[in-house]
């Protein structure tokens, strides 16, 4: 039995605790344990963003990141994107823009933009290109979901 | 069927029914969820690529604690399946490919079950292997399966006119050979199933497969059980694309291991094993002769196909099937003739994959389209148009266009992309390192399916119920493309009410009438028309209901706005009474009816004979790409400038939608062009992985620039074709003659990385060899 580290950090708004062996990635404790199933396990090797969650509004790799990097932090899944009356304009963007077919790598896909959008309030096309960069995306080509950040920034955040 | 005039659904741009779940990230897909009781499945496969198995030694992994079951083919009911019935869950003797599965462990956790399979000792004794299909068809080259000592499972031979005649008799003759390679599917979400038995013996599955019918059949014959036995449920699809169109070993093993266990077992596959051991596209080698007349008109052409078959058959085999209609009818050619062998090697196996061996029939054929107008003297566009088909044509195959866009495609592409005045213009362009080129390619590919099977229909059942809902119960599946959207818009279309009160229910064989499965691009047609047969007879019903009780002429009557609308002789349509309340009249009534209708729609195609003659398909889909691109002479780098499409769809039901399956669908085809490859050097794969294995990103995707060309098929729901695999077909083929545009040579194998075009563009003396690499 590998020793517990005991974390407590805010999760989707909620301050939240754990034990975790040192090994565990935070994309196992936030979807094993919390049950939130939107980050996905694509790679496993930090190779196509599937797994992406916000650590202080900083966009990681769930997959390779350690869990016990959470402690004190804040972290965001792509359900936590969500308010209360649902979908936040981004997630409704990505709707209406049709940047959702399968939908296996849509929460990842929003956590990157979302961080691409928190450091550009109004980005350009190429701002957005680069910030998706490390998301792979098998159905859409891209332009939708390109597209679908452009909206939600034009869209008054 | 019939067109109204004015149309609210229809053509409109309507996000997906279930992207709202899915953006949220609350939709579960197969890994994430959990079934009480539910056990971890892993597989133990070869490590070599032909050996005999001496012996497996399970007994190191059966003490892992946490381990229910070991199971190897000692332990089951070996059944063999698959197309060439050469597969089987187990292998016990031989093995044939390095994905060959020996060994299954069910455990209470994932580690548990990967140590295990790593303490499973396996004693070979290697067996002379083949790599290359064109070794394995030599005399005396090692026999793979001992039923076939010529190494050739399947050939196909298909030929109309006199291809030696028009040969010799034709004014230009062109010859090459390609060679196509692997490339992996890469669904974002990987391979995966959870087998759980009741305590009835009853089996359910929750699996991705894309053909759930055809599915629980062969899985009822690989595990011993009654068809009627199998429940089969269709959670959401992490991405298809082809991919789940066979059953593969590890579906068949999860309901050994779940059986011997008595346990849910889920199997879900890491990406390593993904590029490992799920289905890839099929390599070819083409070798094709074309020749036209001294005008430019096609004279015929001559293809022969080799198909490396890898260890094993899945439906790669096949796709000879789709390559020979893009040869005999993509254009009028009066003599063609298409020969295929199919050769076992120990390689990897492939399956299907969206184009369905049209993608490498198209590159090659719309090569040679430029190579003849070449040496003809015209310009490759009006080549082109001086050959395509046209509406009415019955091709020498059989295939009937009943409506045939080819002409407006490839006028759409050349106009909107500038295509005669930039190549007009870049013919000044000298002495500079970097060249740009315009290229361009059509496609023909089925639109309706493909009658392969006795049926290729699709079941509907449409309940009206008391609240004005109505439900679509279809046999088709939506793998993540749309298709429950778009047959809901048809079904609110035709009974006027509003989108969000129609739910269609698609993903439970328990539940849904019977169809063959998504392939062919058949779904927005076939489960389209059923649809529409369904929702039809259920507004005759209410019209006649309405008519009745309140004695007016069923003609002035119509449905709109969740209503009867009632229009007299001369005057304005106004409401008569809400649907709702119509249907709980019929219900609570003397009448006691509830508002349910069901259609079959059988398709007007038919079955090839022998010698793959007749219409297919019930309507096909016609393309046209042009694209721009630029080649740096001194690193081989070819980037993509602009990507101009036009399709004949028939006619857009969800602008949406479609507009990303035509940008999903030309990415995919860029991949295919320029990066993609699973590397494959003697059985082995070197790339398993996405760092090695490159997709496209987000910053390399060019602008694409698509164009709907809508003609209408009178069979068609609302005048709609498939188009689901179009989009990717004819993009290679429009980069390599972009690129040969720029530069002046010809490539003949994929993908166009910077390696193999420098090596081009020295061999052919255009750049010189520094030696710097
Ligand atoms: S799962 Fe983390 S990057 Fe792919
Ligand atoms: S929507 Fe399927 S992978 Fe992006």
């Amino acid at each position: 039995m590998q020793p517990q580290v005991e974390i407590r950090f805010t999760l989707n708004h909620r301050v939240v605790t754990a034990a975790v062996p040192p090994t565990m990635a935070l994309l196992e404790l936030v979807r094993d344990r919390f049950q939130l199933t939107g980050a996905k396990l694509g790679c496993g090797e930090g190779e196509c963003g599937a797994c992406a969650l916000l650590m202080d509004g900083e966009p990681v790799l769930g997959c390779l990141t350690p869990a016990v990097d959470a402690d004190g932090r804040e972290v965001l899944t792509a359900e936590g994107l969500c308010g209360a009356k649902g979908l936040s304009p981004l997630q409704q963007a990505f709707v209406n823009e049709g940047a959702v077919q399968c939908g296996y790598c849509t929460p990842g896909m929003e956590i990157a933009a979302e961080a691409v959008l928190l450091e550009h309030p109004t980005p350009t096309v190429e701002e957005i290109r680069r910030g998706l960069e490390g998301n792979l995306c098998r159905c859409t080509g891209y332009v939708a979901i390109v597209e679908a950040v452009q909206a939600a920034a034009g869209g008054g955040r | 069927m019939s067109q109204q005039a004015s149309m609210r659904w229809i053509g409109a741009r309507v996000p997906k029914l279930d992207a709202p779940w899915k953006a949220s990230g609350e939709v579960r897909y197969l890994p994430d969820f959990v079934v009480g009781g539910m056990l971890h499945g892993k597989i133990r496969r070869s490590d070599r690529v032909h050996a005999r198995v001496k012996s497996i030694d399970t007994s190191a992994a059966k003490k892992v604690p946490g381990v229910h079951v070991v199971l190897t083919a000692k332990d089951v009911e070996n059944v063999a399946f698959g197309h060439g019935k050469d597969n089987t869950p187990f292998k016990g003797d031989v093995v044939r490919c390095i994905r060959d599965e020996l060994a299954a462990v069910a455990a209470d956790t994932e580690e548990a079950a990967e140590e295990a399979c790593r303490l499973i000792r396996v004693e070979y004794e290697d067996l002379p292997a083949l790599f290359d299909p064109r070794a394995a068809l030599e005399r005396g080259a090692p026999v793979i399966y001992p039923e076939w000592p010529d190494n050739k499972p399947f050939t196909y031979r298909y030929a109309h006119g006199d291809v030696k005649k028009a040969a010799a008799e034709s004014a230009h003759v062109v010859e090459d050979e390609f060679d196509l390679t692997w490339v992996s599917h890469c669904c974002m979400g990987t391979s995966a199933i959870i087998a759980a038995f009741d305590t009835g013996g009853r089996l359910t599955l929750n699996s991705l497969t894309q053909v759930p019918f055809l599915y629980r059949r062969d899985m009822a014959a690989i595990v011993g059980m009654k068809p009627e036995d199998i429940r089969v449920i269709q959670p959401t699809i992490g991405g298809a694309f082809g991919s789940k169109l066979d059953i593969y070993p590890f579906e068949p093993i999860a309901v050994h291991l779940a059986r011997a266990a008595r346990r849910p077992v889920r199997i879900v596959f890491s990406r390593q094993e993904e590029f490992l051991a799920s289905p890839t596209r099929q390599p070819a080698i083409i070798k094709l002769k074309s020749g036209c007349d001294a005008r430019g008109r096609f004279t015929f052409r001559d293809a022969y196909v080799l198909l490396d078959n890898g260890g094993h058959t899945s439906w790669g085999a096949t796709i000879p099937f789709v390559m020979m209609q893009t040869f005999s009818s993509l254009y009028r050619v009066p003599h063609v003739r298409f020969l295929t062998d199919v050769a076992y090697t120990n390689n990897p196996y492939s399956g299907s994959f969206r184009g369905y061996g049209n993608l490498q029939a198209t590159f090659a054929i719309e090569q040679h389209v430029d190579r003849l107008a070449e040496k003809t003297g015209l310009d490759p566009l009006k080549m082109r148009l001086l050959n395509a088909q046209e509406p009415g044509e019955e091709t020498g195959q059989g295939l009937k266009f009943v409506s045939c866009g080819l002409r407006d495609c490839l006028d759409s592409a050349a106009k909107r992309s500038r295509y005669e005045e930039k190549r007009a213009a870049k013919k000044g362009e000298s002495g500079r390192r970097v060249k740009r080129g315009l290229g361009m390619a059509s496609m023909l590919h089925v639109g309706g399916g493909a009658k392969i099977y006795r049926s290729d229909g699709c079941g509907s059942v449409l309940s009206i119920d008391d609240f004005g809902k109505v439900t679509l119960v279809t046999g088709s599946t939506d793998i993540g493309q749309g298709s429950e959207t778009v047959l809901a818009q048809i079904v609110a279309e035709v009974l006027g009410v509003h989108l969000d009160r129609v739910k269609v229910v698609n993903s439970d064989t328990d539940v849904k009438p019977w169809d063959v499965g998504v392939h062919a691009s058949r779904t927005s047609y076939v489960a389209g028309n059923s649809a529409m047969m369904a929702a039809t007879q259920a507004r005759e019903k209410l019209l006649k209901a309405a008519a009745e009780q309140h004695r007016l002429p069923v003609e002035e009557l119509s449905l709109a706005d969740n209503a009867v609308m009632h229009t007299p002789k001369s005057g304005v349509a106004k409401k008569l009474e809400p649907i709702d309340r119509l249907v709980r009249s019929l219900h609570f009534s003397d009448r006691a009816e509830l508002l349910i209708t069901q259609a079959y729609f059988e398709p007007g195609s038919v079955k090839q004979d022998k010698e793959f003659r007749g219409n297919v398909s019930p309507t096909y889909a016609f393309g046209t790409h042009v694209v721009e691109v630029e080649v740096e002479l001194d690193t081989g780098l070819v980037k993509v400038l602009g990507v101009w499409a036009a399709h004949d769809v028939g006619k857009v039901l969800n602008a949406l939608g479609i507009e990303g399956q035509i940008e999903g669908g030309v990415v995919m085809g860029l991949g295919y062009a320029l990066t993609e490859q699973l590397k494959i050097e003697r059985g082995k794969v070197l790339n398993p992985a996405f760092r090695d294995y490159h997709l496209l990103t987000a910053p390399e995707v060019p602008p694409i620039d698509c164009d709907y060309i809508e003609t209408e098929d009178p069979t068609g729901p609302f005048g709609a074709k498939g188009v689901g695999e179009a989009p990717a077909i004819c993009v290679a083929a429009a980069i390599a003659n972009a690129v040969y545009d720029a530069t002046g040579v010809r490539f003949t194998a994929l993908p166009l990385t910077p390696e193999r075009v420098l090596d081009g563009l020295i061999a052919a003396g255009v750049t010189k060899d520094v030696g710097a690499r």
